[in-house]
């Protein structure tokens, strides 16, 4: 398949000038070379190299960078020594980008059908009278439907897929001979993902495109690419067929990136990746991996490894390629804390708690109108035990954080019940709650960039609660606040920092520590790996368990990755507008027989195994609000039995004691 | 008392590395050099003026530079070296008084709107944009006719007028703070209102706040010569680059003297208060200005 190189990156360094005038490399000597046909991944931590070098692949460099050294070349012509009007030709043109954040590359004042007839004038030879019959036929092609109502339409009309999907037919409005897609599925749902991963790689096979596929989600790249390239500091370390580097990783550093992803069919928390990538200004003499290698021996901290070709194709940058079954033996994975007895007291009750985010005018009261809309949250039920980890899962807009933050009392409930310790009632917002009932639930949220004040040091930060609820000051507060920053695996001299000093997976820790000083009841985790790279996700899962063992601790585990909440969770719900579909213990809820929506969901899972394809059994349609009457899932079910699941509530069918499904689907064809 | 003191060695380290930032940058380095200068010259101006700068000379009468009298002499005879060095203490004066106090009162009430929000934040804010739509020069005149010229009718007219753009900073800094999960985070913590405008909030917006002081500042100088130009400033003799630009215009052709010395005065003044402010803004890492990527 890999005939002469389309896209062809030779020796290429690129680097920075830092303040003191030294020349820092970003990229080292890398080289990538794709043919027409080829579909690479590039996969390394954030801060890997791995958009400098994609960016590169079309001759650009962000502002601040300069080649050292290397050449770039498309199709022959040198994208390095190009005049800057024949880069313009290219880029959109044979070379075409699907950036990450498709909402934002978007022009928000143009309807859909001016951006892609703009796209088909600066790029393709199609006369101008067939620009609109070209604008329908490239919105079909990328499966979005009524194609000719959406050219009408403006972006923030569409939801994060359909944007998606129109900056695809954007860029494939120019016919492109090579793509670069840099994260393009990161934020979408996974029913929207697994379907555009789809999309991309039916186009890729009929369009015979060179593409090039930048992501930290391995589960994308097994599903689209046919190589994969792994690259870490700037280097690339290893290359080789999906299927090498997936199943069987040659390089230590590939090994824990893959033992840190959370797997659908493991029953444990994934293995965590201890240290941190060297920062560009960090000189490097032996292997840039060397100190977070299990392997690692003198030679490793002295001299670079040079990038071994092996006979199988793969290339390493490794010593000790040979002995990574070693590895194998040494990560034998703990099993993490067994399911809480059920017998233990209630934590924490919800009782038929709704959450409306329409408050009705003083007019609509009046006349009681039916036209209220649906509550956004409802008919929420569920007990969680002392101990015990909840998850809660489900597609953005299914009201997971809304529940969680009216737990904390920030979002008014618009009915039901929150009770705290099965007497303690949790009605109010957070204003005027007792102080008593405020140190006993916690919340950590998604982004610590935007969680820790950035003008606050660590000991600020950590001051906070061990002030408000124990009044604690001077060496008191000083001794509580380093043992906190013990048990999150963070040291005193950690306390005089400002969290801009600190890396993501730092300042998650300090967000966890300032959680656990109030020494609460239950934790609210509202998203909280999702921000940080895989490596860094398993420890911070691997901490919030072993935190959890210590305290005793209860938490409510929000996210929308089913992999990490069946990681981290004792019992999971599945939420679909607001409404539970299916509640109950981890193994029951992952494994048959499944509500429709579990079914949907678990199917579109991108593994990190190119031997396994996703189901796509709902379509990745976005909802607006909930229906008003009848089952929530109603309008995209694929198993939809008729009226009844338009007018009727759900049955709540008890599968197994503790696992109940909501459906009207007979339990024996469930 | 161990927390307090170190929260302030916290803020003179931070103080020390922001000023650290600014003199790395070449636009910091000139840029406070031209302010320090000007301000040391105000101080010692008096000291240092060769000769009294209300003392006429009828023979000296617009003479042009010479050895006795390196900047020459204006249409009255008086040495224009010694005015142009005293030219500035009224205007420093005026605005090192009036600038802080805007900033103070413009920013608690953008605060205060930004925290209140809602329909009555909409409502107050459009009296804010009305003010701003109304030219400067006339408002300004308005109270000076009504009240009278002098230091004490200038400094609360300039700190008024220009405390209401900073309103508008503030007021969206704060808009900007709030809505951030640290702030959600200490709600939900059960901190106290104050508690978190003290500690959350205002560590944040100070900043802008203080760049926003630096370029209000320059505006103000500029305001207020303008105004001495005008005639509503200071009052003669007292010597101002303004008034001297206004006294000196007239024989511009032929004795452009006694426009260059207050021009540079002025203008060196106002650049170093720009650079400084620029500098100022890049170490506190809110410079917006980013160069656009085409």
């Amino acid at each position: 398949m890999s005939q002469t190189p389309f896209i062809d990156i030779k020796n290429l360094s690129v680097g920075y000038t830092s303040r003191s005038g030294k020349t820092i490399p970003v990229l080292r000597d890398v080289n990538l070379s794709i043919a027409r046909g080829d579909s690479i991944g590039l996969v390394g931590e954030s801060g890997s190299g791995k958009s400098t070098l994609a960016l590169a692949a079309m001759g650009y460099f962000k502002r601040g960078l300069h080649v050292i050294s290397g050449q770039v070349q498309f199709d022959g012509i040198d994208m390095l020594n190009i005049s800057r009007n024949d880069l313009q030709h290219l880029r959109g043109g044979r070379l075409a980008l699907i950036p990450q954040n498709s909402g934002q590359s978007l022009t928000p004042n143009l309807r859909i059908g001016q951006q892609i007839t703009e796209a088909l004038r600066l790029h393709s030879d199609l006369p101008a009278n067939d620009f609109d019959a070209g604008v329908i036929d490239l919105l079909s092609q990328v499966r979005l439907p009524d194609p000719v109502g959406l050219t009408d339409r403006y972006p923030h009309e569409l939801s994060g897929g359909q944007q998606q999907r129109v900056a695809i037919a954007m860029a494939l409005a120019s016919n492109p001979e090579a793509l670069l897609l840099d994260e393009p599925t990161t934020g979408l749902d996974v029913t929207t993902q697994a379907h555009i991963m789809e999309l991309l790689r039916d186009l890729a096979k009929e369009r015979n495109l060179a593409m090039l596929y930048v992501s930290h989600d391995l589960g994308a790249i097994a599903r689209v690419c046919n190589k994969v390239m792994v690259m870490y500091a700037g280097e690339t370390v290893l290359t080789g067929s999906t299927k090498q580097v997936l199943l069987s990783p040659r390089h230590p550093y590939a090994h824990g990136l893959l033992a840190s992803i959370p797997r659908l069919h493991e029953a444990s928390l994934p293995q965590a990746l201890d240290g941190r990538p060297p920062m560009p200004s960090e000189t490097i003499i032996g292997c840039a991996f060397a100190d977070r290698c299990k392997l690692a021996d003198k030679t490793c901290h002295s001299s670079p490894p040079p990038l071994d070709r092996l006979d199988t194709g793969e290339a390493v940058r490794c010593f000790h390629h040979d002995q990574i079954s070693q590895l194998n033996q040494k990560s034998q994975k703990s099993a993490r804390s067994m399911p809480v007895a059920v017998d233990k007291d209630t934590a924490l009750s919800l009782v038929n708690l709704a959450v409306s985010y329409t408050q009705p005018g003083l007019l609509a009261k009046l006349f009681a109108s039916q036209d209220t809309p649906p509550s956004t949250v409802d008919r929420i039920t569920i007990d969680i035990k002392k101990g015990e980890t909840l998850g809660l899962v489900g597609e953005s807009g299914s009201g997971k954080s809304t529940i969680l933050k009216t737990i904390a009392g920030m979002v008014p409930r618009q009915s039901g019940n929150i009770i705290l310790n099965q007497t303690e009632p949790l009605d109010t917002m957070v204003e005027k709650r007792p102080s008593a009932y405020l140190r006993q639930v916690q919340i950590i949220f998604q982004n610590p960039d935007d969680s820790l004040n950035p003008r606050h040091t660590i000991e600020q930060i950590l001051a906070q609660p061990l002030r408000l609820y124990y009044g604690l000051s001077g060496a008191p507060l000083r001794d509580r606040s380093i043992a906190i920053l013990e048990q999150v695996r963070l040291g005193a001299h950690y306390l005089e920092r400002l969290p801009s000093q600190l890396s993501g997976g730092e300042k998650q820790r300090v967000a966890i520590a300032r959680a656990f000083a109030a020494d609460p009841e239950i934790i609210l985790c509202d998203e909280v790996t999702s921000a940080l790279d895989v490596s860094v996700q398993a420890a911070v899962l691997d901490l919030l368990d072993v935190l959890k063992r210590q305290d005793g601790t209860t938490y409510i585990f929000v996210s929308h990755d089913l992999a990490v909440v069946k990681a981290i969770s004792d019992r999971v719900a599945v939420l679909y507008q607001g409404r539970i579909c299916e509640i109950g213990p981890v193994a029951a809820v992952y494994s048959a027989p499944f509500h429709p929506y579990t079914d949907a969901l678990l199917g579109a899972v991108l593994e990190p195994d190119p031997d396994v394809a996703p189901r796509l059994t709902a379509d990745d349609a976005v909802e607006l609000s909930p229906p008003k009457t009848g089952c929530p899932f109603q309008r995209r079910c694929p198993r939809k039995l008729g009226s009844i699941c338009e007018t009727d509530i759900p049955t709540m069918q008890e599968i197994a004691p503790g696992h109940v499904i909501h459906c009207h689907i007979p339990r024996a064809d469930l | 008392m161990t927390v307090s003191s170190n929260s302030h060695q916290q803020e003179n380290g931070r103080f020390m590395t922001v000023m650290k930032d600014i003199l790395a940058r070449p636009s910091g380095r000139i840029g406070l050099t031209l302010v320090l200068f000007h301000i040391l010259l105000a101080l010692l101006s008096p000291s240092i003026a060769p000769y009294d700068f209300k003392l006429q000379n009828s023979s000296l009468m617009l003479s042009p530079p010479s050895g006795d009298h390196w900047l020459g002499a204006d249409h009255l005879g008086r040495d224009i070296l010694s005015r142009t060095l005293m030219g500035g203490r009224e205007a420093l004066l005026v605005t090192g008084i009036a600038t802080p106090l805007a900033v103070m009162w413009g920013g608690f009430i953008g605060i205060l709107f930004g925290l209140v929000g809602g329909r009555v934040d909409e409502v107050l804010m459009r009296i804010v944009d009305a003010f701003l739509s109304l030219p400067w020069i006339l408002k300004m005149l308005v109270l000076i006719v009504t009240f009278g010229t002098g230091i004490g009718v200038l400094i609360p007219t300039l700190t008024f007028f220009y405390g209401i753009p900073v309103i508008r900073v503030a007021r969206a800094a704060t808009h900007d703070i709030i809505a951030r999960d640290f702030v959600w985070a200490a709600k939900a913590r059960g901190h106290s209102r104050i508690s978190i405008i003290w500690r959350e909030l205002l560590p944040n917006v100070l900043d802008t706040l203080m760049v926003e002081g630096a370029m209000r500042w320059s505006w103000m100088l500029l305001a207020f010569s303008s105004l001495s130009f005008l005639g509503f400033g200071v009052s003669p003799p007292t010597p101002d680059w303004g008034l001297m630009i206004s006294d000196a215009r007239g024989f511009m052709s032929f004795a452009p003297w006694g426009v260059i010395a207050p021009v540079i005065g002025l203008s060196s003044l106002i650049i170093g208060i720009n650079l400084s402010a620029d500098a100022l803004a890049k170490a506190l890492g809110i410079d917006r200005a980013q160069k656009a990527p085409m």
